[in-house]
């Protein structure tokens, strides 16, 4: 007997679409030649690559000309900042906020410490930017800002269409993370003036190891990996073209689902979220439940931690994952939570479950059925919150 | 995904011992919801100050409550004064092993049947406290005696290690020097009842001079550096060494214990084993 199994932290990485996997076998096999040769190997490299870079622009409404493939989200994020960066270099001041992915994070902080002066703008309690903030912090020293489309914790998506119009206005380079959004949310670069934009192949049902960036044309850029002339020199690297038309195909499929994800996705993870509110005492919702991807929800069970909590759903064949301090590898919760200011007794034990269109309705209920009585569990084994649980009951 | 013995996961999938003892002999608390983990222990002994039931609750991963479950079962059936012999070495021991970033649940189970056995004593909590130390991460509640019994029993030689097993110095970090300058002291005094040192020529005043001198310029100002500090010979009397501190040190609320812990440690190991290190009064 086979488990059942449920996967929902598709936030961290997807399964690869079967399309897609099919679609980057010969690129294994018969067709493996390098783009860049002059024999009759080259050619259909060549052209995957393009018919790829077609896919993508599209996922996106841009120009294929300015799609770069990377090798994943991180790579994009470290380009985009830093070559966007080289573009304006007499400009000293960066502006992000404070619940960016590490990716992000971690270089402005790296580039805080060297030279540069970061601002980091903080969220309110439910995930939401203070664009005052942002405006009363842009200056003509602004050289990039940083900020993310959508957030990997919680799903809260910012108003990156007014962002931009703002950033603009200053004459400051905008680099948008739409690693969680790409595939989830229309994302309409014709009409957002984004000059830099990074995308992650796992997240959107490609596989591990390829990622996007787009460079909005005309903004000059100085490349992080210099070497051959691959990707008109933005980015040097004989391509992966395997893991490109993988990605490539996945911007296709994605397309094609984005309806889906508004109908089928997003009533899944309502009726997840309702039900565990319901029945599983004590717990809430984390981020402003109306401005979401529609495929993520970040729920805190109070008085139980995380860790605990994801082990007991692991046995059960569930996959997702938790902000607590236990699972981050340091002994520190989630920045994002903490900087919406989400008190200690719920960081700690906040899950969050990531759907995909992979995900059914049977999914659902099993999860439910299987979430609430590890949260009696362990709230019997528990210190805290005795009182108020008897008192509930 | 950490990996955890079968042990820990036996313990964890199956906790022993569950609950609350109604007029419990001892209780101990440690921990906190803020901290992530906490553990409430109690006992109750028989005539002969035999344990004879223990029961815990846990807030916490996987490995504090099977590390919990894990000492209940120990102190079981073990006098008081064997129970208080119990390191958390002893735990993890009994675990099969725990990954080392989870040490600390260990430790926690450690102090909070510490914490039992002074309660069943009619210990304060202030008393308790007092014995404990005083707070040295301020992020973890993690006092300095509690941190030195850690890293003694654990032979722990980096702030990393510190960090795993007691999680001091996990959060803001301001505390890793003096964990560094505890971890020296201990190191030091080791090295020191290891090996006998030869028994020092007696020197004359400009030879302990340049001495310390040449000790402050290899080993202790190097360490201060690090951390935006500097410091400066003023005057030596007798064993007396007087001694400024600059940069982040002058500023910094632990430059006692960096000047005891730290600069009389090594000045006593590299020249005279009786000097006293004294702050110049300005």
């Amino acid at each position: 007997m086979t488990m059942h199994t449920v996967y929902a932290d598709n936030n961290a990485t997807t399964q690869v679409a079967p399309e897609v996997l099919e679609a980057m076998l010969p690129f294994f096999k018969e067709q493996f030649g390098n783009p860049s040769s002059m024999h009759y190997l080259a050619k259909p490299a060549e052209q995957a690559i393009t018919r790829a870079r077609e896919q993508v622009a599209c996922l996106l409404n841009a120009d294929p000309s300015e799609i770069v493939f990377t090798s994943c989200g991180t790579e994009s994020d470290n380009a985009a900042i830093r070559g966007g960066l080289a573009a304006l270099p007499h400009r000293k001041h960066i502006i992000t906020t404070r619940v960016e992915h590490p990716a992000v994070r971690n270089v402005c902080q790296y580039l805080g410490k060297n030279g540069y002066r970061v601002t980091e703008l903080s969220v309110d309690k439910m995930g939401h930017l203070d664009l005052d903030e942002l405006r009363e912090t842009l200056d003509d020293d602004t050289a990039l800002v940083s900020v993310m489309w959508a957030n990997n914790e919680t799903g809260v998506v910012f108003p990156v269409k007014e962002i931009a119009a703002m950033v603009k206005s200053r004459g400051a380079l905008l680099h948008c993370d739409a690693v969680q959004a790409a595939g989830k949310l229309p994302i309409d670069l014709r009409t957002v003036n984004i000059d830099l934009l990074s995308i992650s192949g796992h997240k959107l049902h490609a596989p591990k190891g390829i990622g996007v960036l787009y460079i909005r044309r005309g903004t000059y850029f100085s490349p992080l990996m210099i070497g051959g002339h691959q990707e008109k020199g933005r980015r040097a690297g004989t391509e992966n073209v395997p893991y490109i038309v993988g990605i490539g195909k996945a911007c296709e499929l994605a397309l094609d689902h984005m309806q889906e994800e508004q109908t089928r996705v997003k009533p899944l993870r309502d009726r997840l979220e309702k039900e565990l509110l319901e029945k599983a005492l004590d717990a809430s919702v984390n981020g402003d439940p109306a401005n979401r991807l529609p495929n993520t929800t970040s729920i805190s069970f109070k008085y139980i931690e995380g860790e605990a909590i994801l082990l007991m759903l692991s046995v059960e064949g569930i996959a997702a994952s938790s902000g607590s301090a236990c699972t981050s590898g340091s002994l520190e919760p989630s920045h994002v939570l903490r900087a919406m200011g989400v008190p200690f007794t719920r960081v700690h034990g906040s899950i969050r479950f990531s759907l995909s269109r992979y995900n059914s309705d049977e999914d659902i209920t099993y999860i439910v059925e299987k979430m609430v009585p590890i949260a009696r569990r362990l709230r019997e084994i528990s210190p805290f919150g005795r009182d108020e649980l008897y008192a509930a009951k | 995904m950490w990996d955890y013995t079968d042990k820990v996961k036996d313990h964890f999938y199956n906790p022993r011992n569950v609950g609350q003892i109604e007029k419990p002999d001892g209780v101990g608390e440690e921990g906190s919801l803020a901290c992530g983990d906490s553990l409430r222990l109690m006992f109750k002994l028989d005539k002969n100050n035999r344990i004879t039931e223990a029961k815990f609750q846990t807030f916490g991963c996987g490995s504090a409550i099977a590390s919990a479950s894990a000492l209940t079962e120990m102190i079981i059936g073990k006098t008081l004064e064997e129970a208080d012999k119990i390191t958390n070495q002893d735990i993890v021991d009994f675990l099969g092993g725990l990954p080392v970033e989870k040490m600390h649940c260990s430790v926690m189970g450690r102090e909070a049947l510490e914490a039992a056995i002074a309660n069943y004593r009619g210990e304060d909590v202030e008393a308790l406290r007092a014995r404990k130390g005083h707070v040295v991460c301020e992020c973890f509640g993690v006092t300095d005696h509690e941190m030195v019994r850690v890293i003694k029993e654990n032979r722990l030689k980096t702030v990393e290690e510190v960090t795993n097993y007691t999680k001091a110095g996990g959060g803001c970090r301001r505390c890793h020097p003096q964990i560094e300058n505890l971890i020296a002291g201990i190191i030091g005094t080791e090295q020191k009842q290891e090996a006998v040192p030869p028994p020092r020529k007696k020197m004359s005043n400009i030879q302990k001079i340049k001495l310390i001198e040449e000790t402050l310029e290899n080993e202790i100002k190097p360490m201060l550096r690090a951390d935006g500090g500097d410091i400066e010979l003023i005057d030596i009397e007798g064993e007396r060494v007087m001694v400024a501190l600059r940069g982040m040190c002058s500023s910094c609320p632990s430059s006692q214990l960096t000047l005891k812990q730290y600069v009389e440690s090594k000045l006593r190991e590299f020249v005279a084993e009786d000097i006293i290190v004294e702050e110049a009064k300005p």
